[in-house]
C-alpha cells in the first residue's frame, strides 16, 4: 500500500522497557509511527505485541524509557490530560471487551454519552451510522454481547472504538478466532476506517493475511526468552515486500508457520526468565 | 543460626511485608474510590446497582431475619421458662436482634449474595479486559464501577438492617406467643422498656460501616483478580471470607467505641463501657 503524507515521531517509543514479576517483556524497543501509516506488529505468542498496545495507550508504564504520543511523553502528563490525551485513541481489543451489562446501542453509545454533549436523537444517529458502517443492521442494537457471534462483537467493538472519532486505532488481534470470510471482513473494515479518515493504525497480529491486506510497515518481535541480553527484540522493520524477502530464519519461520525445532520448546529456550 | 531457621525467619518477614502491601493497596484503593465522590455517579449507573443490592436482597434478609429470631426464642424459652421468667423473652430476644443479631446478620447476607458477586463481576470485567476498555473511553473505573456499588451498600444496609430487625423481632414473637404461648400483653410490655433510641441508632450506625467494608473488600479484590477462571473464583471467595471477618472485627470495635461514646455523654446510665478505664 502506498504510505499517507506523514509526521514524524506521531507516536514514538525510545528505549522502552515493561516487565511484569521481575520478568522482562520489552527490552529496549526504540521506533517511530508517522502519522496515518498503518503499522503491523507481528511475532509469536508471548513476545509481548499486547503489551506494546497497553504501552502505546498508557493502559500500562514502561520501567524504563519513553513512550510518546504527538510530542508528549505519557509519564509527563497529568491524569486530565492522560484521559484527554487517551480519547484520540480507539482500541478494538483482542475479545472485543464489549460491556456485558449493556445491550449493543448502549455499548457503541457509551463513549459519546460520557463525553459529547450530544442530544439523545443525535447519539442515536450516529450509533446507527457507525452500526452500518461496520456492516451490521439496526435489529443488532437490542442484543447483549453474550447473544453475538464472535465476528459480531469485533464489529461492534470497532464500532465503539470509532464513536469518537479517534487519530489513531490500535487492533489487537482482530481476526483471531474468526473464520476466513469473516476475518477478511475485518480486513476490509480496518482499511475502509483508514480510508474514511487519515487514522494512524497499529494492528497485532499473527494473520499473514492480514499482514499483506493492511500493512504499510510491519515490525516482528522475538520473545525474549529465545534471546541472549545483546540481541535485539525487533527483528524486522520493513514493508511486506521485505518481509517476505528477509533472510532471517525466525522471520521465515514465522511466515511460513513451521514447527522446526520448537516441539522441543523448553529444551531449546536460550533464556526463560529474563530478570528486568 | 543454622540456613533453613534463616530461610524460615526471611519467608515469615517476607509474609508479613506482603500483608502490609496489601493493607497500604486496599487504603490506597479506598481512598482512591471514595474520593472519586466529587463527581456524582449518574442515575442510570446507580439505579440497577442499588436494585440488586436492595430490592433484591429483600427476601433473603427477611427470611434469615425472621429464623434467627424464631430460632432465639425455642434457644431461650426453656432456660426462661424453668426459672418462671417467660414473659421477659422479648426483651432478649428484641435487645438481642436489635442490637447485635439484626445489623450482623443483613452484612453477613449482603457480603454472602452481593459481595462475591461484585467481586465475581469486576475480576470478569478486568479479565476480559472491559475495565480497560473504560479506561480507553476515558472513564474513571473507580469512579464508574467502585463508586456506585460502595453507595449502594451504604446507603441501602440500613433499610435492611430495619428489615432483618423487623422480621427477626416478628419471628421470635410468632413462636413466643403463638407456640409457647407466652402471653402477648406482657411479652410486648416487659420488652418496651429495655430497647432505646441509642439502641436503635446504633443498630443502624453500625451497618453503614459494614456495608462500606464489605462494598471496598469485594470491589478490591474483584479489581485486583488474576487471570482465569480460578482467578475469578477466588476474588469471589476472598470478597466474602475477608467480608465477613471484616464484619465481626469492625463490629467489636464499633460496640466498644460506641459502648464508651454513650458512657461519656451519659455518665449516669446503667449501660456499662468496658476496655482500658
Amino acid at each position: 500500500m502506498d504510505s499517507q503524507p506523514s509526521q514524524p515521531n506521531f507516536l514514538a517509543l525510545q528505549n522502552a522497557c515493561i516487565g511484569f514479576n521481575g520478568v522482562a517483556i520489552l527490552r529496549d524497543i526504540t521506533f517511530d509511527i508517522p502519522k496515518g501509516q498503518t503499522l503491523v506488529v507481528i511475532g509469536e505468542s508471548g513476545c509481548g505485541k499486547t503489551v506494546l498496545l497497553k504501552l502505546l495507550i498508557h493502559l500500562l508504564g514502561t520501567t524504563s524509557g519513553k513512550v510518546l504520543f504527538d510530542g508528549q511523553d505519557w509519564n509527563t502528563l497529568d491524569e486530565k490530560r492522560v484521559n484527554e490525551q487517551r480519547l484520540r485513541f480507539g482500541f478494538l481489543f483482542q475479545g472485543a471487551a464489549l460491556f456485558d451489562s449493556l445491550n449493543v446501542f448502549d455499548n457503541v453509545a457509551f463513549g459519546l454519552r460520557a463525553h459529547s454533549r450530544c442530544r439523545e436523537d443525535e447519539i442515536e444517529k450516529l450509533v446507527l451510522k457507525r452500526i452500518n458502517e461496520v456492516g451490521l443492521k439496526e435489529s443488532v442494537l437490542g442484543k447483549k454481547p453474550a447473544e453475538l457471534s464472535g465476528g459480531m462483537k469485533k464489529r461492534i467493538g470497532l464500532a465503539r472504538a470509532l464513536i469518537l472519532n479517534p487519530e489513531v486505532m490500535l487492533y489487537d488481534e482482530p481476526t483471531t478466532g474468526l473464520d476466513p470470510i469473516m476475518t477478511d471482513v475485518i480486513n476490509e473494515l480496518i482499511l475502509q476506517t483508514r480510508k474514511n479518515s487519515p487514522v494512524t493504525s497499529i494492528v497485532v497480529t499473527h494473520e499473514m493475511r492480514t499482514v499483506t491486506k493492511v500493512a504499510d510497515r510491519v515490525i516482528m518481535f522475538y520473545p525474549l526468552s529465545r534471546l541472549n541480553q545483546k540481541e535485539p527484540q525487533k527483528i524486522f522493520d520493513g514493508t511486506t515486500d521485505e518481509l517476505f524477502k528477509s533472510q532471517d530464519q525466525r522471520v521465515q519461520q514465522f511466515i511460513n508457520g513451521e514447527a522446526k525445532e520448537r516441539t522441543q520448546e523448553s529444551e531449546n529456550h536460550l533464556n526463560t526468565d529474563e530478570p528486568i | 543460626m543454622s540456613v533453613a531457621l534463616t530461610r524460615e525467619v526471611k519467608s515469615a518477614l517476607n509474609k508479613v511485608s506482603q500483608a502490609f502491601d496489601a493493607l497500604g493497596d486496599f487504603a490506597l484503593f479506598s481512598f482512591s474510590s471514595l474520593s472519586t465522590i466529587i463527581k456524582k455517579p449518574t442515575v442510570g449507573t446507580m439505579i440497577p446497582i442499588c436494585f440488586r443490592v436492595g430490592v433484591q436482597s429483600v427476601p433473603v434478609v427477611s427470611i434469615t431475619g425472621m429464623f434467627i429470631g424464631m430460632v432465639m426464642a425455642i434457644q431461650v424459652y426453656s432456660q426462661f421458662q424453668s426459672l418462671g421468667l417467660a414473659t421477659q423473652l422479648g426483651q432478649i430476644i428484641n435487645v438481642s436482634v436489635i442490637k447485635e443479631l439484626g445489623p450482623v446478620l443483613a452484612a453477613t447476607m449482603l457480603a454472602g449474595r452481593i459481595g462475591s458477586s461484585m467481586s465475581a463481576e469486576l475480576a470478569t470485567m478486568k479479565v476480559t479486559e472491559q475495565v480497560d476498555a473504560l479506561i480507553c473511553l476515558g472513564i474513571n473505573p473507580l469512579h464508574y464501577l467502585v463508586l456506585p456499588r460502595v453507595l449502594a451498600c451504604v446507603l441501602l444496609i440500613p433499610i435492611l438492617t430495619i428489615l432483618a430487625n423487623f422480621m427477626g423481632v416478628f419471628g421470635g414473637s410468632m413462636v413466643c406467643t403463638e407456640i409457647f404461648k407466652v402471653d402477648p400483653y406482657h411479652y410486648w410490655q416487659n420488652s418496651r422498656g429495655h430497647i432505646q433510641i441509642w439502641d436503635l441508632a446504633i443498630g443502624l450506625i453500625k451497618p453503614i460501616f459494614f456495608g462500606a467494608a464489605i462494598a471496598l473488600i469485594s470491589c478490591h479484590r474483584g479489581m485486583n483478580s488474576r487471570a482465569g477462571a480460578e482467578g475469578v473464583g477466588k476474588a469471589a471467595t476472598s470478597a466474602f471470607v475477608w467480608s465477613f471477618m471484616s464484619i465481626l472485627v469492625l463490629d467489636f470495635f464499633l460496640s466498644l467505641f460506641f459502648n464508651n461514646l454513650h458512657q461519656f455523654l451519659w455518665p449516669d446510665n446503667s449501660i456499662k463501657s468496658f476496655g482500658p478505664k
